[in-house]
């Protein structure tokens, strides 16, 4: 499996190059994301002026935003997502092809962030769908979403795709649709998703004082 | 046909018994609707026969998390209402608690109020070019442009508050801080470069023959009737009518100010999109005279309260012409440190009445257009 | 600039001699004094002001919530001046919902003209007269006010749920609504958030 440093040093100048499928493929998925055009408040202004001329995220092959699902491998969470708008992100995920990546942009994504008193706002976008890189502010400049991009590659390029501890997407027995949540009377159905959403209790020991 | 009880927030296609019709949700999640906006559409053949909006996919409850807080508390999520032009929104909430409390604002705070709301104004419209040239398939080109030009304001406005986009500038009585130094100098390059700027734009669009043709008698109303469903700002004005809140009810210092009020002839797109580029260029006049008559002073009312601010018992309604149209709280005290009620009146919000009248027996196509011309922001739409 | 309330008023009596209009003194610096009218005289009243006074725009429609007279109490009225009490009458023997209007006039560039208009309880008696068919631009916001404070607003052409989905329930505007309780805690010295954070992770309780 491991490639020989060496053997691939000498090999170099000849023109070889020598690696493995597993980066072969690695490589080419992480060299151009496509995301969905999907913004969902304040930090989606900040995406768009990420892709303009002045940061141009073009220069890591992420500029091609697809407005439909079935042609994006990434999900930009761009913004506060309401109760009202939960159950269509996720849906809008279930119907990405695999392998897909999800970015929380700003803090309304991860936590509900300046909104989180709000009745109709969800306190995280992970409650409902896994979430590979969060990326904190509000909104993010759009360096931070640069930053941010660059992290999704480190770690897409360092996804192991056979043995035990392969990634989801590469795994037969992995999930690629998560349950949708429904409107109840008062709040949604589930509240989260407990199969992929167990927050450790922080507060045990200063409780239990 | 569908009849009225057919219930139309299901997006689904039962219920349609007539087999010509055609039922098609667009949105929440779709390329033309400006974040999450979503319009059930019946259409006949391409033909709009029936149009209603659906809202809330941003609701953000800014009403109940201000009532939870302080006076000030709700001033940064002002900032998030309309967050392509978050600094107009900022004084629209400061000057409603002014009138509240009868605070008295300084000259230079004032005068400051001006520049950062016109250079907002330049802000929302070249946005709006970029926007709306991208609705008509011109996706990318306009908006680098015109976020070429966002990017060198925000600059400014980031030496000025610290932030690029969320500004939390203004105060009861007042601004933040000052100016810093050399500010003023970037403002007058700035304003100098605008005008050439603009000339290429306008340039690049006029006489385009898709614009023309897709922007041309497309949506108009009478008058009338966009005064009776509410309808503010350029929207308004291009419609003909002389109604700009900046001359109506001057508001800050407004009435010191030698600019015109640009006036459209039609209504339809292309006179809302020309509308908005004459009022870039009386802001670039406001700003030069502003940036000249800029006087040395307090930045804030010095007896302007911000810890423990109580405001007198009574209501209030105050209003700005925002980029949008017009923006207006209305606020109820009850002598405590809370809002007892915060309301905001959003333009976006009100402008949508009359979607629907306007794109009845068009085609699906010019629906985008029309919705791309009204400038609607959600987290304002929603709020 | 404001309008003359007092004026409005003698012509709103002169013109509809039987309906209820009452000025409400507005005690903040504002000085925007708002007329209270009875729900069943509010379409007359509305079209007497769009027709003959020429009040051809409704900016604002606000609803607020007024829960109940221990509430009421807190407001800072003086109790010798009832007429300058509004708004929060502490007098007010229960509860009500407020519909507030702010209206303007093009032609004549005055403005606000504040209606109020109360429900006579919480609960049952909250119908209002709708006032699309004179001003379309209350359509949305009265929408907004039945689906966030339960107003219900008669002869409205399309009075649905617009902010929250169809299957909601609440109000989540009024005074008492009570929010689903999904925060997740973190550890601070606050005791009521503790108190919360126990009812969160019961299992995890040492004691």
């Amino acid at each position: 499996m491991a490639i020989d440093p060496k053997l691939a040093g000498e090999l170099k100048p000849a023109g070889i190059h020598v690696t493995s499928f597993e980066s072969l493929i690695n490589w080419g998925r992480s060299s151009s994301l496509w995301p969905m055009q999907f913004g969902l408040a304040c930090c989606a202004i900040e995406m768009i002026a990420a892709t303009m001329a002045k940061y141009d995220m073009a220069r890591f092959g992420a500029e091609v935003f697809r407005p439909s699902p079935r042609q994006a491998d990434l999900m930009l969470v761009a913004g506060t997502v309401t109760k009202k708008m939960a159950p269509l992100v996720v849906r809008l995920y279930n119907q990405m092809a695999e392998p897909k990546y999800v970015i929380a942009m700003g803090a309304c994504a991860i936590s509900g962030g300046p909104f989180k008193q709000g009745y109709n706002v969800l306190k995280g976008i992970d409650r409902y769908i896994p979430v590979d890189i969060v990326i904190p502010g509000c909104p993010p400049r759009p360096e931070a979403l640069l930053d941010g991009l660059l992290a999704l590659r480190k770690k897409i390029a360092g996804e192991k795709l056979i043995g035990d501890h392969r990634v989801r997407h590469a795994d037969p027995k992995g999930t690629a649709e998560f349950p949708v949540p429904e409107y109840g009377a008062h709040d949604l159905q589930p509240a989260a998703n407990r199969e992929i959403w167990n927050p450790d209790p922080v507060v045990h020991e200063e409780a239990a004082d | 046909m569908i009849s009225d009880a057919t219930p139309l927030s299901a997006p689904t296609l039962e219920g349609t018994d007539d087999d010509q019709l055609l039922r098609v949700s667009l949105g929440p999640q779709h390329p033309s609707t400006h974040g999450v906006f979503r319009m059930n559409v019946v259409l006949d053949g391409e033909t709009v026969v029936r149009l209603k909006p659906v809202f809330g996919y941003l609701h953000r409850n800014h009403e109940k998390i201000a009532e939870g807080g302080p006076y000030l508390h709700a001033m940064p999520y002002t900032d998030r209402l309309d967050y392509i032009c978050p600094l107009t929104n900022n004084w629209a909430y400061a000057l409603s608690v002014e009138k509240l409390a009868g605070i008295e604002v300084p000259e230079r705070a004032e005068y400051m109020r001006v520049i950062l709301a016109e250079l907002t104004r330049l802000i929302n419209h070249t946005a709006f070019m970029g926007f709306i040239l991208g609705d008509m398939g011109a996706w990318g080109s306009a908006l680098m442009y015109a976020f070429r030009e966002r990017e060198k304001i925000l600059d400014l406005f980031e030496d000025l508050t610290g932030a690029r986009m969320m500004a939390n500038f203004m105060r009861f009585g007042g601004c933040r801080y000052d100016l810093p130094e050399g500010w003023i100098g970037q403002v007058s390059r700035i304003i100098d470069d605008y005008g050439p700027f603009l000339d290429e734009m306008e340039q690049l669009l006029i006489g385009n023959e898709i614009l023309l043709a897709r922007a041309q008698d497309v949506g108009q109303l009478p008058p009338e009737q966009l005064v009776n469903g509410g309808v503010t700002g350029p929207m308004l004005r291009a419609a003909g009518i002389s109604y700009d809140l900046r001359k109506v009810e001057p508001y800050g210092i407004y009435d010191r100010f030698d600019f015109r009020i640009p006036l459209g002839e039609k209504g339809d797109c292309y006179d809302r999109i020309m509308i908005r580029f004459l009022e870039m260029r009386e802001s670039l006049k406001i700003l030069r005279q502003a940036i000249d008559a800029l006087p040395e002073g307090d930045f804030i009312n010095p007896k302007a309260k911000l810890r423990n601010f109580k405001p007198p018992v009574g209501d209030a309604y105050g209003r700005i012409e925002g980029p949008k149209g017009e923006l207006g709280f209305h606020l109820i005290s009850d002598g405590t440190t809370d809002p007892y009620r915060f309301r905001v009146r959003a333009p976006s919000f009100v402008n949508l009445t009359l979607l629907e009248d306007m794109c009845l027996g068009l085609d699906l196509a010019d629906v985008v257009i029309i919705l791309g011309s009204i400038d609607i922001v959600l987290g304002e739409v929603d709020r | 600039m404001n309008p003359d309330v007092d004026t409005i008023l003698t012509r709103l009596r002169g013109a509809l001699p039987d309906a209820t209009v009452e000025l409400r003194a507005n005690p903040g610096p504002a000085e925007q004094h708002s007329l209270l009218v009875a729900p069943a005289d509010l379409p007359g009243v509305c079209r007497f002001l769009h027709d003959e006074l020429r009040f051809d725009y409704l900016s604002n429609v606000t609803g607020i919530d007024w829960p109940d007279p221990v509430l009421a109490d807190k407001v800072a009225v003086p109790e010798d001046d009832e007429d300058s009490g509004d708004p929060g009458k502490a007098t007010e023997p229960q509860g009500f919902l407020e519909v507030v209007y702010h209206l303007y006039s093009h032609p004549d560039r005055v403005g606000p003209l504040v209606l109020r208009v109360r429900t006579g309880d919480r609960t049952d008696r909250v119908e209002i007269p709708s006032v699309v068919s004179i001003w379309r631009s209350a359509e949305f916001q009265e929408r907004e006010i039945y689906d966030l404070f339960g107003v219900r607003f008669t002869g409205h052409p399309d009075l649905r749920r617009i902010l929250m989905w169809d299957e909601f329930v609440d109000h989540p505007m009024r005074k008492d609504y009570v929010a689903p309780d999904d925060f997740e805690y973190e550890p601070t010295p606050h005791a009521e958030v503790l108190e919360r954070a126990r009812t969160h992770y019961p299992a995890t309780e040492k004691d």
